[in-house]
Parts: structure tokens; sequence; C-alpha cells
């Protein structure tokens, strides 16, 4: 029977952050494809941001954290949690002020019930 | 070749050429202009990330601050100067010289890299000539752990004088070409929402307000990054042109959020064209104080006067202040010219109006 105090030792942590941060690795990759997959399937722009953002926040939050995990106590991890920081603002930032650019400029968000085709494919090239 | 075989970086290489070609291809085939800018800006982004995984991050920290930053926003302004879209092609027939030619000239470069030393090759004439030689000599003669930075502003401090007066003379081109902006910017006749509300204080027009308040928060840090990169190349990756270029990227934000004329009065015309000059003015001033001193221009060793002699190793102070002297130039020389350039590109243009975008 092991205590956690056994469980929880510095060696033991030690050797686990490896292995948490490449899993975290892992799991920032999987958000970031699925935040691409959306950009690519969903119907209109409003959605597609949204799926962009997912990459954006919590693809690029997931791969920095576990990279800062993987590179432990050091330089390198303040530089990355630098760049974290640099994401969070600037990632919801542009995020805002695409939405709000299409928004001003007039392009409606679909509402609705979603019946399956896109109404808007022509925009599409448009960026 | 086959003992230094690593998967990994063969993965990483062939995802980052399959990308590189897909946008090569998107670019191709797009015709809305501003699209092909921004994917132009992620092309840059991706071949930097390859440069990285290639090992050469000074190449790859360039090739991200001026191909993924300024070009980009010197290509937005630019575009803004002509139409939105680009010419539908022409008809197929007319479409197969090129293509000809295309293809012959890969077919030529194709057969021309079978001849190339394998990557990462020891034995190749670039690794075991000369850069050997660097590398032996540097911690000795230069004593900067940034290899890269000894060899492009001490060993061949002069080629890249050579290299910030093109820089110069770039700048000085796009001005007779195009103008300053100022006298466009003066004689347009567009009047814009930003000049109605002149005397309004900016903070009634909300819309931008989150674009903002964060871009009043980030440029500020980005200028700080940028004296960091210069202050820091002899050490890690980076060095004037990206400093420089870095600090142009900070002002072109400020216009792009604030617009041009705020931009203009935070940051005078005049002083970029002053700028532009005094840089390579400081570099070339560098290698003339060392003349004075009784070395040849560029001798960092004399720029206290004849060395000391014995003094070679560990943190060499001559050599250090020239870097960092010919640096100064860089950086003020480069970040001038690129304002110049992007004032005299937006200039034309008053504003970014709201219906084009």
């Amino acid at each position: 029977m092991t205590s956690l105090e056994t469980l929880f030792s510095s060696e033991n942590l030690e050797a686990a952050r490896v292995f948490v941060g490449s899993a975290i690795v892992l799991i920032g990759a999987v958000a970031s494809v699925a935040g691409s997959v959306g950009v690519v399937r969903f119907p209109d722009f409003y959605t597609r941001m949204h799926a962009a953002s997912v990459t954006d926040t919590l693809g690029a939050m997931l791969v920095l954290g576990g990279m800062m995990l993987v590179a432990g106590w050091s330089l390198v991890t303040f530089k990355l949690f630098a760049i974290l920081i640099f994401l969070l603002f600037t990632g919801p930032t542009s995020s805002n002020a695409a939405a709000n650019g299409a928004l001003r400029a007039g392009l409606e968000p679909m509402l609705g019930k979603w019946t399956g085709e896109a109404k808007d494919k022509s925009k599409d090239g448009e960026g | 070749m086959a003992e230094t075989f690593v998967p990994s970086v063969l993965i990483a290489n062939i995802v980052l050429m399959t990308m590189l070609g897909a946008i090569t291809v998107a670019i191709i085939r797009l015709r809305s202009l501003f699209a092909i800018v921004m994917l132009s800006g992620v092309y840059s982004l991706v071949s930097a990330a390859w440069f990285q995984a290639m090992d050469a991050v000074d190449v790859s920290f360039t090739e991200a601050a001026v191909g993924a930053g300024v070009s980009t926003a010197l290509m937005l302004g630019a575009m803004l100067l002509t139409v939105r879209k680009a010419k539908p092609t022409q008809s197929p027939l007319k479409r197969w010289g090129p293509l000809a030619v295309v293809i012959a000239t890969g077919a030529v470069l194709t057969y021309a890299s079978t001849d190339l030393p394998a990557f990462g090759d020891g034995n190749s004439p670039a690794n075991s000539h000369v850069g050997a030689k660097y590398i032996e000599a540097t911690p000795n003669d230069v004593g900067t752990p940034n290899i890269v930075t000894a060899v492009l502003a001490s060993y061949r401090g002069f080629d890249t004088f050579g290299e910030t007066v093109v820089v110069f003379a770039a700048g000085v081109a796009v001005i007779l070409l195009i103008g300053f902006g100022e006298r466009a910017l003066a004689a347009s006749d567009w009047s814009g929402r930003k000049d109605e509300d002149e005397d309004i204080p900016e903070d009634a027009d909300d819309s931008h307000l989150i674009l903002r308040v964060v871009a009043k928060l980030l440029i500020p840090i980005i200028t700080i990054f940028a004296f960091y990169v210069h202050f820091h190349g002899e050490i890690s990756p980076g060095g004037g042109f990206q400093a420089g270029v870095i600090f142009a990227v900070a002002i072109m934000l400020y216009a792009l959020i604030f617009g041009l004329k705020a931009a203009m009065r935070a940051f005078p015309p005049v002083w970029a064209r002053v700028g532009a000059a005094l840089g390579v003015a400081i570099y070339g001033a560098t290698g003339v104080v060392c003349m004075l001193n009784g070395g040849r221009f560029l001798d960092y060793d004399f720029i206290f006067g004849p060395p000391a002699g014995g003094h070679h190793g560990g943190h060499n102070w001559p050599q250090v202040t020239g870097i960092i002297g010919v640096e100064v130039g860089v950086v003020v020389a480069v970040a001038c010219v690129m304002i110049t350039a992007f004032y005299a590109f937006a200039g034309r243009v008053p504003e970014i109006r709201d219906e084009d975008w």
C-alpha cells in the first residue's frame, strides 16, 4: 500500500512530468485539428470563427502548457509562458476584430435551423 | 547519411514542404489579392518553421520577421493602391509557353540538386573550410556566443554595410517612385470618418475598442522586444535587421489601428527619412572611428585605440562595442526605411475604408 507521500514524491513527479507534458501537447494537437476541421466544415463565417478560435486559444494553450511541463524549470519555460500570455491577448482580439469587421461590413450571421447547405459559397474566397 | 537519419526531422520536413506546395497552388489559383497577400504571409511563416526545423534559427527569425511580418503589411499597403482582384487568366493556349519554361527550369534545378551535398554533411565545402575556421576562431577573435552575429557584423562587416546601403537604396527608390505619402495624404479629398471626428475624443468611437485597448497594451511590448532582439543579438538569434523590422511593425500596427495620421503624429515621416540616412551614417561612422584610432575600416579591435594585446578571449569589449555600434546603425536604417516605405504606400490611400473590408 503506497501512501500519498510516496506516490507524489519528487522523483515520481519528475518522472511523470515529461509524460504528462507530452500527453497535454497531444491533446492540444487534437484540439487544433478539431478546430481546423471546423473551419472547413462549418457553414458560415461566424461559426468558422468559433472553430478557428478553438485552435487559437485551447489548442495553443494546451500545446504551450505541455511544452512548459516538458521543458522543466528554465528560461525556456518563461519564454513559452510569455508566448502564451501574448497569444491570450492577440488570439481573442483578432477573432473579435474579424467578427466585428464582418458584422459592420454587413455580413449577416446564418440564423435558424441548419438545413445542410451553405448559402454564401460565393463569398468564401473573399477572406 | 545512414547514421544521421532522423525520422522525426524527415517527417517534419516532408509535412512542411507539402504545406508550402499547397500554399503555392492556392496562391496561383486565387484571384482575391487580399487572400493572396495573407497566404504569402502564411508561406513565409511556414518556411520560417521549416528553417527552424533545420536548425537555422537566425534565418528562421529573419524570415518570420521580414517575410511574415513587414512584407505582409507593406504588400497590404501596396494592394490598397490597386484593384482588389487579379484579372482572369488568359486563354489556355497562351499558358503553355510559361508552363514549358517553368517545367524546364524545374527539371534543371532538380537535376542540379542531385549534386548538392547531403543536409548537415560535415564534409561539404561549406562546413569543412570556412565554416570550421569561423567556429574555431570566433571565441578567440570576437568572443560572442552567437557565431552568426560574429560573422555577420565583424568578419564580414563590410558586406553587411553593403546590405544596409542596399536597404537604404530600396527606400530611396520607393520614395522616388511614389513620393513620401504625406503630400498625397494632405491633397486627398477623401473625407473619412477620422477627418470629421477630429475634434471628438478618440474613445467616442468604440467600434474597435477592444482592438485599440489591446494594441495600446502590446505596441510598447513589441517595441521593447525589438530592442531585446537587438542588444541580445550577440548571444541569441536575432540582430539589427530583425530588430529594425520588428520596430517598424510596431509603428505599422499603430497606423493600421489608429489611422495613418495618428501614426504620422507619433512617428513623423521626417524622423523616418532622416533616420534612414542616419542609420547608414552610424554604421559607416563606427568603421571610421576604427580608422581614426589606427586600424582599418570596421576593424573593431581598434575602436578604443590600438589593442592592448593579450586581451583576446572571454568578453572582448572592443569587438562587442563595435558589433553593437554597427547594429544600432542597422536597426535605425532598416526600421526607418520600412516605416518610410509604409508611409509612402499608405499615404496614397488616406485610410482603409470600412466598405473595402
